[in-house]
C-alpha cells in the first residue's frame, strides 16, 4: 500500500524546474529521510507533496482520504504576534473545530504541550519562546493534526540537541503508529540512526531505498556533481513526458 | 472656577443633543474600528489603512460632485474608489519593482490631490474641511444608521473570521496547508477595514478617520502582550478619546474643533503608554527592579 505516489513529477517554478522527473513511491507507515546537497530541490518536494506546489509535469497521487500535515522552516511564522503557545497549539485541532467549534477545555492540547516537554508554558507569548520550544511547540501542533501522513522540512536545524533528540523521539512514535512520515534532513549521522528509508535528490533521484544502500560515498559525491553541472541557460527539457 | 463635575462631565450630553449623537457616533466608531485596527496593526498594515483612508477621498469627493453633501452618495463613491485602489496597489506591488509601501505612498498621495481638486472645483472651503476633518458634532439619523449598520458588520464577520484571520497572521503558510481560506479572510479583512474607514469618514473625515483604528490599537499594544485583552483595551481607548476628546472641545472656548479633539485625545493616550506602558514604557524601563525567582 502507498501513501504517496509520484509518476514522472517536475516540480519547479515559472517553468524553472527545481525537481526533474521523480518516480516512486512512499509506503504506507513509512519513515524517509529527503537528503541531497543545497539547492537539490528538497524543499520544493516536499511543498509538492503538500500541494502547495502543483506540478509542472507528471504527477502525485496520495492514498485515499489521507490527512496530510506540513511543517514547513519556521521563518515563515510572525513570532511578535501576540498569541500564547495553547492558542497557537490549538491551531492543530483546526480540520475538526473549524470556525466555530469548542476548543476551551480540551485536554488533547494539554496531553501535546505536554508531550512535547512544553507543560507549564502554555500561558507564554509565542515571542519568548527559544528557537528549540518553539520548535517544540509546533510538534504539539503537529500531534493535534493527527495525520496519515507527516512532512517536516529541516525540523532538526538550528536547534539544540535535547530538543532534536526529543522531538525525533516523537517521530519515532509517529513512525510505531504506522503514520507516513517523511522528513528533510541536513544531518547524516541523524539519517542514518533514525530514518529507514532515504531519498537522495540532486533536482532528480540520485537513489531511493534503505538507507544503508543510499547514502554510499559514491551517490553523494554523485549528488554533489549533479549540483554543480546544473545548468542555467538551459533550453526547454528534451527527455520524454 | 464654579464648575462642578456635573457641569464638567454630564451636562454637556444632557443638555444637548448634537453632543449626544456624536458620543453615539465615536462610541460605534471605537466598537467597530479598535478591532479592525489592531489586525492591521499586526500585520503591519498600518499604513495601508492610512493610504486606504486617503484613497477614499476622490470618491467621496465625485459623490459630492455629483449630489452635493449627500451621505449615500460620497459613502458609495468612498466605498468604491477605497476597493480600487486596495485592489490596484495590490496589483502594482505584484507587477512592478516597487514594493507595496511605495506603491501605496504613491497611491495616497495622487487620491489626496484628486480629491482635495474635485471639491475645490464645485465646493467652498468650509466643505472641503468638512471633507477632510469630519463634523462629527453633525451626525444625523442617516450618518447614525450607518455607523451602526457598519459596526454590527464588521463585529458579526470579525467574529466569524476570527480563527482564520489570526492564523492568517502568524502562520499563513500553516492556514494554507489546512484550508483554502486564507485568501477569502483576507479579503473579508480589507473589506471591513475599507468598510471603517468609509464609516469614520463621515465623522472625523478622511485625514482622520485611520487615527481611530490605529491610536487605540497602538495604545493597547503597549498595555498588553494578549490579543484578546488587545483588542478589548483598544476598544476602551477608543471609547475614552471619544468621550475625553468631545468633552475637551466642548469646554474649551478656543474653539479646537471636536474632530482634531478626539484624535488628540487618543494621542495623548498614546504617548502618555510610551512612558506608562507595562508593555517596554519607558519609565518602567528606568526603573529596573529586582529581577523574578526563577
Amino acid at each position: 500500500m502507498n501513501a504517496i505516489h509520484l509518476d514522472n513529477m517536475t516540480l519547479g517554478y515559472d517553468r524553472h524546474p527545481a525537481v526533474h522527473h521523480l518516480s516512486g513511491h512512499f509506503a504506507r507507515g513509512s519513515l524517509t529521510a529527503i537528503v541531497g546537497p543545497n539547492g537539490a530541490g528538497k524543499s520544493t518536494l516536499l511543498k509538492g507533496i503538500a500541494g502547495a506546489l502543483k506540478p509542472l509535469e507528471g504527477s502525485l497521487r496520495l492514498q485515499e482520504r489521507a490527512r496530510l500535515a506540513y511543517l514547513p522552516q519556521s521563518a515563515d511564522i510572525d513570532q511578535s504576534f501576540p498569541i500564547s503557545v495553547y492558542d497557537l497549539v490549538a491551531m492543530g485541532l483546526w480540520s475538526r473545530r473549524g470556525l466555530f467549534g469548542r476548543i476551551g477545555s480540551s485536554h488533547r492540547i494539554a496531553a501535546a504541550i505536554e508531550a512535547v516537554g512544553l507543560g507549564g508554558f502554555e500561558a507564554r507569548v509565542i515571542g519568548t519562546l527559544s528557537g528549540g520550544q518553539m520548535q517544540r511547540a509546533l510538534f504539539a501542533r503537529l500531534l493535534l493534526q493527527d495525520a496519515d501522513i507527516m512532512l517536516l522540512d529541516e525540523p532538526f536545524t538550528a536547534i539544540d540537541s535535547k530538543t532534536t533528540s526529543d522531538l525525533l523521539a516523537l517521530v519515532q512514535r509517529w513512525h510505531d503508529e504506522q503514520r507516513t512520515v517523511i522528513a528533510v534532513l541536513h544531518d547524516l549521522e541523524t539519517v542514518r540512526l533514525h530514518f529507514p528509508d532515504t531519498l537522495l535528490i540532486a533536482r532528480e533521484a540520485v537513489s531511493w531505498g534503505a538507507t544503508g544502500d543510499v547514502l554510499t560515498p559514491s551517490n553523494l559525491l554523485k549528488a554533489r556533481r549533479m549540483i554543480e553541472a546544473f545548468d542555467n541557460g538551459a533550453s526547454p527539457c528534451s527527455r520524454a513526458a | 472656577m464654579g464648575m462642578n463635575l456635573y457641569q464638567l462631565f454630564l451636562a454637556p450630553y444632557v443638555e444637548f443633543d448634537f453632543m449626544r449623537r456624536a458620543l453615539v457616533g465615536i462610541t460605534a466608531l471605537a466598537l467597530s474600528g479598535a478591532p479592525v485596527g489592531v489586525f492591521l496593526m499586526l500585520r503591519r498594515m498600518s499604513l495601508t489603512g492610512d493610504a486606504m483612508a486617503h484613497a477614499i477621498l476622490p470618491g467621496a469627493a465625485l459623490g459630492y460632485l455629483a449630489a452635493g453633501f449627500s451621505l449615500p452618495a460620497m459613502t458609495l463613491g468612498g466605498l468604491a474608489a477605497g476597493v480600487i485602489v486596495a485592489t490596484l496597489a495590490g496589483l502594482v506591488a505584484r507587477l512592478s519593482v516597487l514594493k507595496e509601501d511605495a506603491s501605496l505612498a504613491a497611491f495616497y498621495l495622487i487620491s489626496l490631490a484628486l480629491g482635495v481638486a474635485i471639491i475645490s472645483m464645485k465646493g467652498s472651503a468650509v466643505d472641503l474641511f468638512h471633507v477632510l476633518f469630519g463634523n462629527v458634532l453633525a451626525l444625523d439619523d442617516q450618518v447614525l444608521l450607518l455607523l451602526a449598520a457598519v459596526t454590527t458588520a464588521t463585529l458579526v464577520i470579525m467574529s466569524v473570521i476570527y480563527r482564520p484571520l489570526v492564523m492568517e497572521c502568524v502562520d499563513p503558510g500553516f492556514l494554507k496547508s489546512v484550508s483554502g481560506m486564507g485568501s477569502t479572510v483576507h479579503l473579508a479583512f480589507l473589506g471591513l477595514a475599507v468598510l471603517n474607514l468609509v464609516a469614520g469618514f463621515s465623522a472625523l473625515g478622511t485625514l482622520l478617520a485611520v487615527g481611530m483604528m490605529m491610536l487605540p490599537a497602538a495604545t493597547a499594544r503597549l498595555w498588553t502582550a494578549d490579543i484578546t485583552w488587545l483588542i478589548l483595551l483598544a476598544i476602551f481607548f477608543g471609547m475614552v478619546a471619544g468621550y475625553g476628546g468631545l468633552t475637551l472641545s466642548y469646554h474649551l472656548d478656543a474653539g479646537i474643533p471636536s474632530g482634531p479633539a478626539i484624535i488628540l485625545a487618543a494621542g495623548g493616550a498614546y504617548i502618555a503608554s510610551l512612558f506608562l506602558g507595562r508593555q517596554g514604557g519607558w519609565v518602567w524601563r528606568l526603573l529596573p527592579g529586582r529581577h523574578l525567582r526563577g
